[in-house]
């Protein structure tokens, strides 16, 4: 069986796949149109209740919450997109690098990643925003900074599992130098760990960006997104409920999307992990 | 020499050597405690005083004169090299001399001590809950692995794995507060004005928190406990006769709650971050709080003290947990190479 239809055919994976693509093409979609400005405040038509003209109805400026709603969803690609790439670039190269050389500098790479493991990433965001002002770049930084670990110790145990393999003895045996044999054989075939560990990644980052938002320390206004509706809602909570509600589905969507994604990924790549996945 | 520790009991040691292993193994985990610690202060004083952007200024807003804002970071301690202050800084927390606060003019000990009150009280009720509510859950998918009942358990660990706890707060909120009239929605009366009050207000954000952390724990659990019922002893256990829930008790959750004692700790750590956020739901006065308003306040002393003390308090569980860890099993000793 091809993987496209064994992919198509594995529930978590499809469903995973659907909810995700909808949310980017949600995101996409808002670039060049939403139903109404997400942006323009109406004081006269403030928390109407949904209608054929504004679905969801709209928030105590009068703004068109679907539109808010579909143009928060490029804040949170994008916070994820960036934040995951981050993570990804400089946790794979540091992790290769770790079990290419292996010695001190494999045991202060981990060291480091063990360290950053055990901080609160919440903190950093916390810090770095006291130090420099809110906003949506310094969330990102802090966010990415803290995938770093994640994918160093995933790179550095699944490079190192190659390395033992006959193919890359035999690389080495034919006098290809450690930085070679780790561009054409270790890389490659540790990819998938690394695009599966991704989506979970892409998961906790909009989870991440979306808690900082809710604290004010993210994306500034007027820029939509979903973590700032939701404390914009909270003062309203016993006059108009429904406004804490719709961002939260959109942000428990998407990573519920993700989650179930990479959980599908992972048992298409490796069947035998299926059994023992958490 | 580590790599002998796991053949200990074959090869025979001496007691001196097993009491040297011992005693090493201690001082390894130990200055690994230590330069962790040391790592955290120096990221918190370079995020805090080394980036780009001035606290003085800052407080002071863009148009403030010159010599206000020098007089404004000499009282903060920001004059002066980075080595000397951070020296400085390090020396007076060692001896447990705590900075003043720009906004309270109080030491912040004493604004940490009053927020501990709150922080640690709602840490150690979501760990409780989260601990049960997981411990049941995963216990009950095991036992109806690949059946409806594991599939329900799975998924609605799939769908509280998903939900931010501050939208779980409001919902809650929604619910018991805003329906159903149970609870109030926010703040803290304090202990001091009867403790059915007091543990009343913490009961949300508690449920808020541990959920999500139960629906991470309870796949944990359940993997584990899968992982252990297909060992050989407890196929030897239910050979001789032993039944299944005998088994279950006697053999496998023993084994199987190793590994959840160290996804415990890691987990402590995720629920210091989360207390941060779900204190601002609730308007709880912890340290979450605290830190958030030092924020607002640029109250730059404030938030390098208490942030320092959350990452203190994180490694020094973290480190807890390692001993115990190793404790329960002697087999990771080994592999700790």
């Amino acid at each position: 069986m091809t993987f496209v239809r064994r992919a198509l055919r594995h529930r978590s994976f499809a469903v995973g796949a659907a909810v995700t693509m909808l949310f980017a093409f949600m995101a996409l979609l808002s670039l060049v149109w939403t139903p109404h400005n997400p942006t323009r405040i109406n004081v006269r038509g403030r928390l109407a209740a949904p209608s054929p003209d504004h679905w969801l109805g709209t928030d105590q400026f009068g703004r068109d919450v679907l539109s808010i709603i579909m143009a928060g969803a490029q804040n949170s690609v994008a916070v994820g997109v960036v934040a995951v790439a981050i993570g990804m670039v400089g946790g794979v190269a540091l992790g290769l690098l770790a079990a290419a050389c292996r010695g001190w500098i494999e045991e202060t790479i981990m060291r480091a990643a063990d360290f950053l493991f055990a901080f609160p990433a919440i903190l950093l965001a916390i810090m770095l925003v006291a130090t420099l002002g809110s906003g949506a770049v310094n969330a990102i930084l802090a966010i990415g900074i803290f995938s770093v670990p994640v994918f160093a110790r995933l790179a550095r145990a699944s490079a190192n599992a190659i390395w033992t393999r006959e193919f890359v003895l035999a690389a080495r045996a034919s006098g290809r130098g450690p930085w070679r044999i780790t561009g054409i054989h270790i890389l490659p075939n540790i990819a998938s760990v690394i695009l599966v560990q991704a989506t979970v990644q892409f998961a906790l980052a909009i989870l991440a960006e979306a808690a900082l938002s809710y604290l004010g320390l993210g994306a500034q206004p007027p820029t939509p997104s979903w973590g700032r509706m939701l404390s914009e809602a909270q003062p309203l909570i016993f006059q108009n409920p429904m406004l804490a509600v719709y961002p939260g589905i959109a942000i428990a969507l998407t990573v519920l999307g993700l989650n179930l994604l990479g959980d599908g990924l992972r048992d298409l790549i490796d069947p035998r992990l299926t059994r023992s996945r958490t | 020499m580590w790599g002998d520790w796991g053949e200990i009991p074959r090869s025979g040691l001496s007691y001196a050597a097993l009491h040297n292993a011992v005693f090493a193994f201690l001082a390894k985990r130990f200055a690994t405690f230590l330069a962790t610690l040391f790592a955290a202060s120096v990221l918190t004083f370079v995020a805090l005083e080394v980036l780009p952007g001035d606290p003085a200024r800052v407080i002071l807003g863009v148009d403030a004169p010159d010599s206000a804002v020098a007089a404004l970071r000499q009282r903060l301690g920001l004059d002066g090299p980075p080595l000397e202050r951070y020296l400085d800084w390090i020396g007076h927390l060692a001896r447990g001399e705590f900075g003043v606060s720009y906004t309270y003019s109080v030491p912040v000990i004493e604004l940490v001590r009053d927020r501990l009150q709150v922080t640690v009280p709602l840490a150690l009720l979501s760990m409780a809950l989260a601990a049960a509510l997981a411990l049941g859950l995963g216990l009950y998918a095991a036992a109806h692995h690949n059946r409806r009942g594991d599939v329900v358990v799975m998924g609605l660990s799939q769908l509280g794995i998903s939900i931010p706890s501050f939208w779980l707060s409001l919902l809650l909120i929604l619910a018991f507060a805003v329906s159903l009239n149970w609870f109030s929605s926010g703040g803290f009366p304090g202990w001091r004005n009867g403790f059915g009050p007091a543990l009343a207000a913490l009961v949300l954000p508690a449920v808020a928190l541990a959920t999500v952390q139960a629906a991470i724990l309870a796949r944990f659990i359940r993997s584990a406990v899968l992982d252990t019922m297909r060992e050989d002893y407890v196929r030897t256990a239910r050979a001789k006769g032993l039944s299944a829930n005998a088994t279950l008790w006697r053999h496998v959750l023993r084994n199987a709650l190793i590994p959840v004692v160290t996804i415990l700790g890691l987990q402590f750590a995720n629920l210091l971050a989360g207390t941060i956020v779900v204190e601002n739901v609730f308007a709880l006065p912890g340290i979450g709080r605290l830190v958030l308003q030092a924020i607002n306040n640029r109250d730059v002393v404030v938030v390098r003290d208490v942030v320092v003390l959350i990452a203190a308090a994180v490694i020094v569980i973290n480190f807890v947990v390692d001993l115990l860890y190793a404790a329960i099993d002697p087999r990771l000793r080994a592999r700790d190479v």
